[in-house]
């Protein structure tokens, strides 16, 4: 009786062991190391607050956190009220039939590097590039706009990426919907609009809070994008990290930036549990 | 041989003292492969083909490359890597202090090696002599200048660093992502020495940067700037020299350099051989190779990027060399002032500048 009360217990943890064990090494280790480093002096090794302290002192460091909470929170926005009606399109428009190839359709960008989808974009909306060739040859414009290394050619590399995997999750949380749902609201006398609004759009509020954080998550950490479409024309966080490696291998500041980063994004995780956690209730 | 055969401790044994054999070929094998590797950390321009197959094919030996970019980033490399992994590195002359200090460099044989043949101002003894020793040799050099499409300015404009923050060229100036040499671009433009930099001066450096980066586009590294300029996003690249234009001289005839009457900033890239690598003499050879006028000639026209070769003798064709303005080098050479090498306090607080430069609106 007892060793099976034993093993019943010991299962549980066998299975859950791979996992715990994979977290250890791959993100709680380097995370201590990544902290440790933080408190070290660059030119000594000794303790210190320092790399803290010049975040906070430095204007241009605080300004690349600014600009990154800005450029993201663009993007969450813009991308969630893209990829809401193109996912309710897909789920509620298009035959089931032809569900899978648009779902298909929708991802096919995925398939490219990530690097070169960003370098297309340079090309699109370089001056010579496809958007300012066509304005000025329709006589639209006199002179080319300025489009490529901006903060809305950053944006816009975003968006392109996100929508497609906000529209995936909202997607999935559409189809999941009962159509019952929509039966008794139609029966209670509700139209259309109004269902969508008391209705669908609540129901599916956790899945896009779901997409948004992680598109949160994945764009404030990014470095590629606005490296080669922003033009290093403001800096964000990850460009402030890199930039203390580089020459000088500033690694405990770089550590520091790093935490503070993650710091900011535990902020956006509690913010939106909390809020799925009151949903729920 | 049958009833042996057929004794399963026999065949165990067998095939036991079989493994032991394929392991110990195995083995031997793999020293032999590590005899037969040389491991390098280099800039792009080292890994063209063209460069290493002559080297590899004439000494049985297999060239393992690894990029970097930054002295930081290629020094965190090595720190990360076990004593003896690494042969040979490519390093930014002015930092090769920073690898003795760090007790990483072999003192270089100099009786072994071209001196003689190099260009005199490149030799940059201040920095690859460390107490008396040589640790490092200049391979390739050239300029952090005024890179511009010469179709698109006025040629005349680019002889002077005035013209990089004056409105005639606003919004067609593209800025090379590299603190060091573009403050000393910054530092002739306000007509200061960049030997002479301190921390006094920075005041008047940022206010020389924030000029410039009214007037610019965007920052790049070298593939941003490089194809910025060379698709017509802009027509000028504050920090370009024949490193970007030399390269694309056939696509693109009408990118040129100039150096301006304040002067230009020199850059220089070093080799230099680790204390522990296992393989001293094959390095010695690959640097030995790479400063032959054979290797130079290669080294100076790596797809990657171009640059000047360190010896005289490099064995560059006519175009070459007037791609890269060969014979204009002694002019060059006087007037290039070496890259800014300040101390770490300093350096930091140029990297500070750079960062309020870029978030400048």
């Amino acid at each position: 009786m007892n060793s099976t009360g034993n093993s019943g217990r010991a299962l549980p943890w066998a299975l859950v062991t791979p996992a715990l064990g994979w977290t250890l090494l791959f993100f709680v280790l380097p995370f201590v190391a990544m902290g440790f480093s933080s408190l070290t002096s660059h030119e000594n090794g000794g303790f210190t607050l320092a790399n803290y302290s010049q975040f906070f002192s430095n204007p241009s460091y605080w300004q690349a956190m600014v600009n990154s909470l800005q450029v993201t929170a663009i993007v969450t926005v813009v991308s969630v009220l893209l990829a809401y009606p193109f996912a309710w399109i897909l789920a509620e428009q298009v035959p089931e039939r032809w569900q899978r190839l648009a779902l298909m359709l929708a991802v096919l960008p995925f398939w490219t590097s990530y690097v070169v989808r960003s370098y297309s974009w340079l090309l699109v909306l370089a001056q010579n590039g496809v958007i300012n060739r066509a304005l000025t040859g329709s006589g639209l414009i006199s002179e080319p706009l300025q489009l490529a290394n901006t903060r809305l050619a950053t944006v816009t590399g975003f968006v392109h990426f996100f929508v497609m995997l906000l529209t995936l999750t909202i997607f999935a949380n559409l189809k999941q919907l009962s159509p019952s749902y929509r039966k008794a609201a139609a029966d209670l006398g509700a139209g259309p609009v109004r269902t969508f609004l008391h209705v669908i759009l609540p129901l599916t509020l956790p899945g896009i809070m779901v997409g948004a954080f992680l598109t949160f998550v994945l764009c404030i950490g990014d470095y590629i994008t606005p490296q080669i479409l922003g033009g290093n024309n403001e800096l964000l966080m990850p460009q402030l990290v890199m930039m203390q490696i580089g020459r000088r291998g500033d690694f405990p500041l770089a550590s520091a930036l790093s935490i503070i980063l993650m710091a900011v994004v535990t902020i956006a995780y509690l913010a939106c549990a909390r809020w799925l956690k009151i949903e729920r209730a | 041989m049958s009833i042996k055969s057929g004794n399963p401790l026999s065949v165990l044994k067998r095939q036991l003292h079989a493994a032991c054999a394929a392991t110990a070929l195995l083995l031997a094998a793999g020293s032999l492969a590590e005899a037969a590797d040389l491991n390098a950390l280099i800039w792009c321009d080292h890994s063209d083909p063209a460069l290493l197959q002559p080297f590899e094919a004439a000494n049985n030996v297999k060239v393992n490359v690894k990029e970097f970019e930054g002295t930081g980033a290629g020094l965190a490399i090595v720190e990360q890597s076990q004593p003896g992994d690494w042969d040979v590195m490519v390093i930014d002359s002015i930092d090769v202090p920073r690898g003795v200090e760090k007790g990483l460099f072999e003192p270089l044989p100099e009786d072994k090696l071209p001196f003689a043949d190099l260009f005199p101002q490149v030799k940059m003894d201040g920095s690859t002599v460390v107490g008396g020793k040589r640790y490092g040799i200049t391979e390739k050099f050239g300029y952090n200048t005024i890179g511009f499409n010469k179709t698109k300015v006025d040629p005349a404009d680019m002889q002077s660093l005035a013209s990089l923050s004056s409105d005639k060229y606003k919004g067609k100036v593209a800025i090379y992502d590299y603190y060091l040499p573009v403050i000393g671009m910054a530092a002739l433009a306000i007509g200061k020495k960049t030997a002479d930099l301190g921390e006094a001066d920075l005041p008047a450096l940022k206010a020389e940067l924030l000029k410039m980066k009214a007037n610019a586009k965007l920052v790049g590294e070298v593939t941003a700037s490089q194809t910025a300029l060379a698709t017509g996003e802009v027509d000028i690249l504050v920090g370009g020299g024949e490193w970007v234009t030399a390269g694309l001289a056939k696509e693109n005839p009408a990118l040129d350099f100039s150096i301006p009457k304040e002067g230009a900033v020199l850059w220089s890239q070093s080799l230099a051989m680790f204390k522990d690598s296992k393989n001293k003499d094959m390095a010695l050879k690959f640097i030995q190779y790479i400063m032959s006028p054979e290797g130079q000639a290669r080294l100076a026209t790596s797809s990657c990027y171009w640059g000047m070769p360190s010896n005289t003798k490099a064995t560059l064709t006519d175009d070459q060399k007037k791609v890269l303005r060969f014979d204009e080098q002694p002019g060059f050479l006087a007037r290039a002032q070496a890259y800014p090498a300040p101390n770490a306090d300093l350096d930091k607080k140029m990297q500070d500048m750079w960062t309020e430069m870029l978030q400048a609106k």
